[in-house]
């Protein structure tokens, strides 16, 4: 294979807290150094930056994929079609597909089908529990050993706290961690909003806010309990968040993620019951929203995921409270989160922190860096370039972006798998 | 008049007054006609009304079927069982079929919040909801405003409880935005179980006791209590609610000795309201609730039929 050299970049590297303008030296598949003055090999190509900022590639922690079993969604090539355009070299995949990923030749499976794309790691979950019923726990070793990532019940909550308190013990065996969707289901049963005034004007069953705090509370007992280490995914309320605050102080293994609607859209985006807006957890008051910001630059929150639930026509063109919830999250993670560094609230090296090295550190990966040695996943960006979000022209095939219409500044210009450019 | 600024009627939210006002005072016309015997075929003739209805109803859909056939109108009804439609592409399917069929004036019911909005969105036809799962149902506000009014004289200033399951009423919903526009004072009073979340934001006064939620109420409006809340878990049972929320006799005399009893039918006698008060001719206006039905949705029609006229 041969070598390329990126030159007059803005060199990103959250891990190492780099930023600095320079040069990047690429050869099979692996970065092999970077610096202000990097002399050329005869053999490399050469990517001029033009001074645009080159970082390691994403890390989303969380993504459903339409396959196996809803093909019509999504498959796993135009995930990863999508992925790409988003800078998105390392994803983990949920495993409530059909059949569900409770068996190791399911992870495997997914697994080939993600090196076959050639542009997307794809780290797959296993299920918590068998079939994500929230009974009996899942292979944890043998699903371990094929390959899965970390154990969770995707969009469902384990909601029996038994079955809980087993599987936080059990991955701890196997030094894995189980992801927790933090909704209490009894409570939130039939709910298609949040809990509150929109939701009694437009006549919405709702979900309370206290829902998501207490299977929070519940679980951070457990974990306490067992020793064991739980993460909660897409955390979107300030109650909530405050006990994750708390349970880290006390210095348990608890952490968790958000997502870029929990900290760019409040409920208000339902509008007239638009259905791209439903998601779950659903989209909160401005006060949560601002306290996820808040969590996202104290530290509370460990990383941002894609939260990318893929749906089509039939699934959203529906009264709201039928359709299905969820958005597409890929092309749009590094946009909307760069919105923050652009209002002032985080850092730039701050936002690809959590985009990167932390998603990477938590799930224990060499990736998220620009570390010599380190795969060369790369990701060039333009952090101010104009663009805006517009459902029915996303890469991919889920166009149920929540963000339709947005304006965004900052556009992936070219993201590299290894060495090898895939998009751009 | 103002020339009615909406294509359809969605939601009594988001209506202003003078709309509302001069919906009620075209409605009251219809009323006197239609208490002289008189007709105005000429003015939806060669319009064509579709009643689309999701959820039964015998009254309001016979309501708006009267209320279109006195103004002229084709009218065909479509009762769509639920149990045969529970994938909403069906509805947009619907209003493909709607539209080929050039359907003027389109009056939907359906068991989901939001529905008619989203066919609205769909259809060419002017849309008139007639009741959406929990949001609205503006015929219903409205005739009972014109109620109100007939009795009272006016809304301004009055004291209305509108009492019962709350959170899963639609007619609630709308009657509390047109009760606030019109700048009556609007009192919900049910158990905490029935309440929605945050009902005070919309501007009610909230009471879980019969006995401060009428005092001293114009109006004293039932809303029906509908099985599946007590196998629900809602209420502990029937009894239970009559003993502390049904209307009786001795929790009316807590209102105002002049005050008016409103139920927008079909009504629990023994649950949500006593038989001796809901048949009081002295208190209770529930069959002239029914006749101003007619009227108000002949006001609706004609309203929206002549911005078809206008958009033509």
């Amino acid at each position: 294979m041969s070598a390329t050299l990126f030159t007059s970049a803005r060199l990103l590297d959250p891990a190492s807290g780099l930023d600095t303008p320079g040069a990047l030296l690429v050869r099979d598949g692996v970065i092999l150094d970077h610096g202000g003055n990097l002399g050329r090999p005869d053999d490399a190509i050469t990517v001029d930056c033009a001074g645009a900022c080159l970082a390691p590639g994403l890390v989303d922690l969380r993504a459903a994929l339409g396959e196996p079993g809803f093909e019509h969604r999504e498959t796993i090539a135009s995930a990863a079609q999508a992925a790409a355009a988003g800078g998105i070299t390392t994803l983990c995949a949920l495993p409530d597909t059909h059949p569900v990923l409770d068996d190791p030749a399911l992870i495997q499976f997914v697994i080939r089908k993600g090196e076959s794309t050639g542009c997307l790691t794809i780290l797959p979950y296993a299920a918590a529990t068998a079939g994500c019923e929230g009974k009996d726990i899942s292979e944890f070793g043998l699903l371990k050993e094929a390959g899965a990532i970390a154990f969770t019940d995707g969009r469902k909550a384990i909601g029996n706290a038994r079955t809980m308190r087993l599987a936080l013990s059990y991955a701890r065996a196997f030094g894995s961690f189980v992801v927790q969707h933090p909704e209490e289901p009894t409570l939130a049963v039939g709910g298609a909003a949040t809990e509150g005034e929109r939701a009694t004007r437009m006549g919405l069953p709702g979900i309370p806010v206290a829902a998501e705090a207490m299977m929070v509370e519940r679980d951070i007992a457990l974990a306490r309990l067992t020793r064991g280490h739980v993460h909660f995914a897409h955390v979107s309320t300030a109650a909530a968040l405050a006990k994750v605050r708390a349970a880290k102080e006390e210095g348990l293994s608890v952490t968790c993620d958000t997502a870029p609607p929990y900290f760019d859209l409040n409920e208000t985006a339902i509008g007239e019951y638009r259905t791209y807006a439903k998601l779950s957890p659903p989209l909160r008051e401005e006060a949560d929203r601002l306290a996820v910001i808040a969590a996202l630059k104290d530290g509370t929150i460990d990383a941002i995921a894609s939260d990318h639930q893929p749906r089509d026509a039939d699934d959203k063109r529906l009264p709201f409270a039928q359709a299905e919830a969820g958005g597409a999250g890929l092309a749009t993670l590094l946009g909307v989160t760069l919105a923050r560094v652009h209002g002032g609230d985080l850092t730039l090296l701050q936002a690809l922190d959590l985009l990167t090295a932390q998603p990477a550190k938590l799930l224990g990966l060499e990736a998220g860096t620009l570390r010599k040695g380190a795969p060369a996943d790369l990701v060039l960006f333009h952090p101010e370039r104009g663009w805006r979000v517009e459902a029915g022209r996303l890469p991919g095939k889920a166009q149920n972006t929540p963000f339709d219409g947005r304006a965004l500044e900052g556009r992936v210009l070219g993201t590299w798998k290894a060495g090898r450019r895939v998009f751009g | 008049m103002y020339p009615f600024p909406h294509r359809h009627l969605l939601a009594i939210e988001g209506l202003e007054q003078p709309y509302i006002a001069d919906l009620l005072d075209l409605a009251e016309s219809y009323a006197l006609l239609n208490r002289q015997g008189k007709t105005q075929r000429d003015l939806l003739k060669g319009r064509t009304l579709i009643n689309l209805f999701f959820e039964d109803s015998t009254r309001t859909r016979t309501s708006f079927e009267l209320a279109g056939k006195r103004l002229g109108a084709d009218i065909v009804n479509m009762s769509v069982s639920t149990s045969s439609v529970n994938k909403g592409e069906t509805l947009l399917d619907t209003a493909a079929t709607l539209n080929a069929m050039q359907t003027d004036l389109l009056v939907v019911r359906h068991g989901i919040s939001g529905a008619p909005a989203l066919l609205a969105q769909k259809v060419d036809a002017a849309v008139i909801n007639a009741g959406d799962g929990t949001h609205e149902h503006p015929t219903q506000a409205l005739l009972d405003a014109l109620t109100i009014r007939r009795r009272k004289g006016r809304l301004e200033g009055l004291t209305v409880a509108i009492c019962g399951d709350v959170l899963h009423s639609r007619v609630a919903r709308s009657n509390i935005h047109l009760l606030l526009a019109m700048n009556s004072r609007v009192r919900v009073v049910g158990p905490p179980t029935l309440i929605p979340a945050e009902a005070a934001r919309l501007g009610v006064e909230v009471h879980h006791h019969m006995k401060t939620g009428l005092k001293d109420a114009d109006v004293v409006m039932m809303l029906r209590l509908q099985k599946e809340r007590m196998t629900g878990g809602l209420v502990p049972s029937a009894r239970e609610f009559f003993r502390f929320y049904g209307l009786d006799a001795e929790k009316l005399a807590w209102a105002k000795p002049d005050a008016i009893v409103m139920h927008p039918g079909p009504m629990n006698r023994g649950v949500e309201i006593d038989s001796a008060v809901a048949d009081d001719p002295a208190r209770s206006v529930i069959g002239e609730q029914v006749e101003m039905g007619v009227a108000v949705r002949m006001a609706v029609l004609d309203t929206l039929a002549r911005g078809l006229r206008r958009n033509a």
